[in-house]
């Protein structure tokens, strides 16, 4: 089970026009726990997304995914292991019909017709989309497209999900059905968002990054509820934590 | 999804999707015939009118079997009109023998000539489309990389088909911005319009950026593969060769001598 372990040790990245995205950030997610990234436009959470399935190799420090090291030579099998869900489904949605998208993933593992077919009906169930699976993908409303574009990564059977900004461009109801679904997962969560409240939902643990390194990390309320180090770091301490609910969304 | 609307791109795929007789053919057999009834009517002299007329069978019965709505093609041979009507419209003025006299007026080889280009282009482009509409995308690419066409060209092919709209909306979003912040005034200046293709040009290439990014996140090797093979069976065989036959006999002797007198009048 220790795949699901994401470990980064003290990476440091800088993009080629010198721009330091990265400096030296480590952390240890453990089996199974919702972590929210959070942090200001530009504190460079894409940037770490994009190395944790070795899209952007580690030039200095080190990201463990379970227990190998990510490396060129590992790269397939991680990315195997982290289903990354990317902020534009317009992007990640690019064949015919939503069934041959959700296919994609499990053809590239070179895996036989019949279990592709299973794999595509039960990712497909597990996000509600089945009813659109003949559909071509650009035809999709926006709630349906992010369902369709996590069910091509649940195709994968990742043990880890990495999502950037998953709730960006929902109305309300979508919104709450995509919480409800990323509650529902027991896989390791990573996920890179605005939406504080939603962290305040989902996730257990928060780290929050800003100009490229980490400057908080623990569990959720104790770190959002800190007004004044949110405040420092382009963030707001969310409003279902300032007041009492009679509802309270999560224990 | 303006602009998708108005191509009705979302319909050919609908109507490639359908499940009839020639829907159920190979994809590489209808692309084999097509591109032999192109060939093949391109290939007639320049005059030539009724000996054309009997490949309009082709098309017409693809259609026909197919139960594409015969509408939904002719406005899509409508919208291609122009470039054929560019390239015929001289010929009447620069070709002025006359080759024929019905009734009063006389028919000059240039008006002829480009008769010939107009019924050329509705049968290529008419047979094409006819093809796309009962096949699909999709399953056409599959079948050109089957017949051996590089695999590159088939992804290229089948990213266009697929981002042309999303890149296009970006550009109509873009040119709305533009208009909103332009005072009513109608006419772009030049450096605008440099700019904004500019922009549109970078857009894409951070686009395609991001897709490729999602690819390799699932497995992308630089092979698409495909959850249904094809194979050829015997009606696939029936059709390429039944097709194949009616062409070139058609090519050999005007077939509609009798009934092109009949439609042309006195014409040859």
């Amino acid at each position: 089970m220790s795949h699901h372990i994401v470990e980064v040790r003290d990476l440091f990245f800088a993009y080629p026009d010198g721009t330091e995205a990265l400096k030296g950030i480590s952390f240890r997610i453990e089996h199974g726990v919702a972590v929210a990234l959070v942090g200001a436009n530009g504190a460079g959470k894409s940037t770490l997304l994009l190395h944790l399935n070795g899209y952007l190799p580690t030039t200095r420090g080190e990201v463990r995914i379970g227990d190998s090291a990510l490396t060129r030579e590992t790269a397939p099998m991680v990315r195997r292991a982290v289903g990354m869900v990317f902020q534009d489904p317009d992007d990640q949605l690019f064949m015919p019909t939503v069934a041959e998208d959700v296919a994609f993933g499990p053809l590239n593992a070179g895996l036989p017709a019949d279990q592709v077919e299973d794999r595509v009906a039960m990712a497909l169930e597990r996000v509600g989309m089945t009813h659109v699976r003949e559909r071509p993908p650009y035809r999709l409303s926006a709630g349906e497209k992010r369902a369709v574009a996590i069910a091509t990564v649940l195709a994968m059977t990742p043990d880890i999900l990495v999502m950037d900004e998953p709730s960006s461009n929902l109305d309300p109801r979508n919104r709450r059905r995509l919480i409800e679904l990323l509650r529902s997962f027991a896989h390791t969560r990573i996920i890179a968002t605005h939406d504080l409240e939603l962290v305040v939902e989902v996730c257990s643990h928060v780290i929050v990054m800003d100009g490229g390194a980490i400057v908080a990390q623990g569990p959720t309320r104790a770190i959002l509820d800190d007004e004044e180090l949110m405040l420092a770091h382009g963030l707001e301490r969310p409003h279902s934590l300032r007041h009492h609910h009679p509802h309270p969304p999560s224990a | 999804m303006k602009l998708v609307d108005w191509i009705e791109i979302g319909r050919m795929d609908e109507l490639g999707r359908m499940d009839t007789p020639v829907h159920r053919l190979d994809a590489r057999a209808k692309i084999v015939v097509t591109v032999a009834f192109i060939v093949l009517v391109m290939s007639f002299s320049r005059y030539a009118l009724s000996a054309l007329t009997p490949f309009l069978l082709y098309p017409v019965a693809l259609i026909a079997m197919g139960h594409i709505p015969a509408r939904h093609i002719l406005t899509k041979i409508l919208v291609a009109a122009p470039f054929a009507l560019v390239i015929g419209i001289f010929n009447p003025f620069m070709d002025r023998h006359p080759v024929a006299i019905m009734g009063p007026f006389v028919v000059t080889g240039g008006w002829l000539s480009f008769a010939s280009i107009m019924l050329r282009f509705v049968l290529t482009v008419g047979a094409a489309l006819a093809l796309v509409a009962c096949t699909g995308m999709y399953r056409l690419g599959a079948g050109l990389e089957q017949l051996g066409v590089p695999r590159m060209f088939v992804t290229q092919l089948l990213f266009l088909y697929r981002y042309l709209f999303v890149v296009a909306n970006e550009g109509l979003t873009m040119l709305r911005g533009v208009e909103l912040r332009s005072n009513g005034i109608r006419s772009l200046r030049f450096r605008v319009y440099g700019s904004l293709i500019g922009h549109l040009l970078l857009r894409s290439m951070d686009r395609s950026e991001r897709v490729y990014r999602a690819m390799v996140a699932r497995g992308f090797d630089g092979e698409i593969h495909v959850l249904r093979r094809a194979s050829f069976c015997w009606s696939d065989w029936a059709f390429v060769c039944g097709c194949l036959a009616f062409f070139v006999a058609a090519r050999t002797w005007n077939l509609a001598h009798g009934l092109g007198l009949l439609l042309t009048g006195s014409v040859r």
